[in-house]
């Protein structure tokens, strides 16, 4: 068993070949695309997903979302990692 | 009581039968035992406007299935076709027949996932089952093809008496090959593999290692594989949630177009099933007798009608049901609540070691 995983804010987090997010009006709003799943993305989820493109890393990310919500930077930073190290550990983002 | 009619809930899934036609001959394959011929095979366009129908109804990802997808010359269109319409486009293929040029261009057409079957941990074993010989070097080849393109790898292993031991070493095979999933998928007995339930069963103690096993592999690769499990539910006290309940979450367009909730609905005489080719698909998850016949709880007997269980098991498999007790509105007889319960265990007693009755 690994343990849990320690995400670097120098990580460029970007979604692997076959991890879409999309927008689905018939289902409700966002949604993660994966092998044989889907995960609904409510609103702070796609809002973290939709900035993993590979080139801003995860310091900038957290940046980004506190400016835009106005949010404690501390408390950003510990969702994005607790959020990435999930979806990593599903195959669903590359670090 | 509110007069309001409540709108059907929306598909996420389309399994997309696109052939009947394989090279394999497995002895379990999902396919109805009268098998559709070529010359009833929908042709391409339809296929796209079928696509085009689902995403507009809220389907997200389509399984180009089979059969063996591969055997239509026109599978690189179906799939573009597909992609275009916005869906999530799932090949899932035994890998005879695929080539990998026709891989190439399904990787330039969109394609987002590949799903390769693999009948045991070791060549000789794996292609006696698939009756094939040579199956399992063609499946490691394109297996090594789909990662070269970047594409999340699948490996769906199909487990059963001869093979179930091997967990350890499918799991092993599914990590050196790349895969980012592996699907541990106990025989379903409907189909060819009703047919030959005697030589596929597994006896208790395999069915209770394998679910340590799989435990076990879950917690040493975690984070390198992802593991999923669908329990033998012949050794089961409760039923699984069949397709997520009929006419709820997905649905099944065979080779000739006919629309079913899963995809042995077809064993069921008394269902009527619409045809794509005289209905849009919308008017069919609606509106289609087969579809209203299981939706919701209203069909359910006891002991269903009042388990409190009801929205989550939907009282088990409706096909599994009629095969079992010759009743589609009895609960599924896997349930321990069902008063048919003994008789899965007496079944699950009766094993045969005969040679397979492989598919035609």
């Amino acid at each position: 068993m690994t343990d849990a995983r320690t995400i670097s804010p120098d990580a460029k987090p970007k979604l692997p070949r076959g991890v879409r997010l999309t927008h689905n009006e018939a289902q409700g709003g966002w949604v993660l695309l994966a092998p044989e799943r889907v995960f609904k993305a409510g609103g702070p989820a796609a809002e973290i997903v939709k900035r993993c493109t590979g080139e801003a890393s995860v310091s900038e990310i957290v940046d980004d979302l506190a400016k835009t919500f106005n949010a404690p930077r501390e408390r950003i930073m510990t969702d994005v990692t607790a959020m990435l190290a999930g979806l990593a550990d599903k195959q669903l983002m590359d670090l | 009581m509110d007069a309001t009619p409540q709108r059907a809930p929306r598909p996420l899934g389309l399994l997309a039968e696109l052939t009947h036609r394989c090279p394999l001959g497995c002895p379990y394959c999902s396919n109805p035992l009268a098998l559709d011929g070529r010359a009833n095979e929908l042709d391409t366009e339809t296929w796209a406007r079928v696509f085009h129908e689902a995403a507009a109804l809220g389907v997200l990802q389509v399984h180009l299935s089979g059969g063996e997808p591969g055997a239509r010359r026109d599978l690189v269109e179906i799939t573009k076709a597909a992609h275009d319409a916005g869906l999530y486009t799932n090949l899932i293929t035994s890998a005879v027949g695929i080539t990998a040029a026709t891989l190439a261009k399904l990787s330039d057409a969109g394609l987002d996932h590949v799903q390769i079957s693999i009948q045991d941990s070791e060549p000789g074993s794996a292609d006696h089952i698939a009756g094939y010989k040579g199956a399992y070097a063609r499946k490691a080849a394109l297996a090594a093809e789909v990662v070269r393109h970047k594409l999340p790898l699948t490996v769906n292993a199909v487990m059963h008496r001869a093979n179930i031991e091997h967990i350890d070493a499918m799991v092993a095979l599914a990590l050196k090959l790349g895969a980012k999933r592996v699907e541990i998928a106990h025989v379903q007995y409907y189909g060819w593999a009703l047919k030959n339930r005697a030589q596929l069963m597994p006896t208790r103690e395999q069915v209770e290692c394998a679910v340590k096993t799989v435990e076990a592999l879950r917690e040493r690769h975690h984070g390198a594989i992802v593991i999923d499990a669908v329990v033998p539910d012949y050794y089961a006290r409760f039923p699984k949630a069949c397709v997520g309940g009929w006419g709820r979450r997905s649905l099944n367009v065979t080779p000739s177009g006919k629309v079913l909730p899963c995809h042995a609905a077809e064993s069921i005489p008394e269902l009527t099933f619409w045809n794509v080719r005289e209905h849009a698909l919308a008017d069919i998850w609606d509106n289609s007798p087969a579809f209203l016949a299981f939706r919701g709880t209203d069909w359910m007997q006891e002991p269903c009608r009042t388990c409190p269980k009801r929205e989550q098991d939907f009282g088990g498999c409706r096909c599994q049901a009629f095969a079992l007790t010759g009743d589609a509105r009895a609960a599924d007889p896997v349930c321990h609540l069902s008063p048919h319960h003994a008789l899965v265990g007496e079944l699950a007693e009766i094993r045969e070691d005969a040679a397979y009755d492989y598919r035609g």
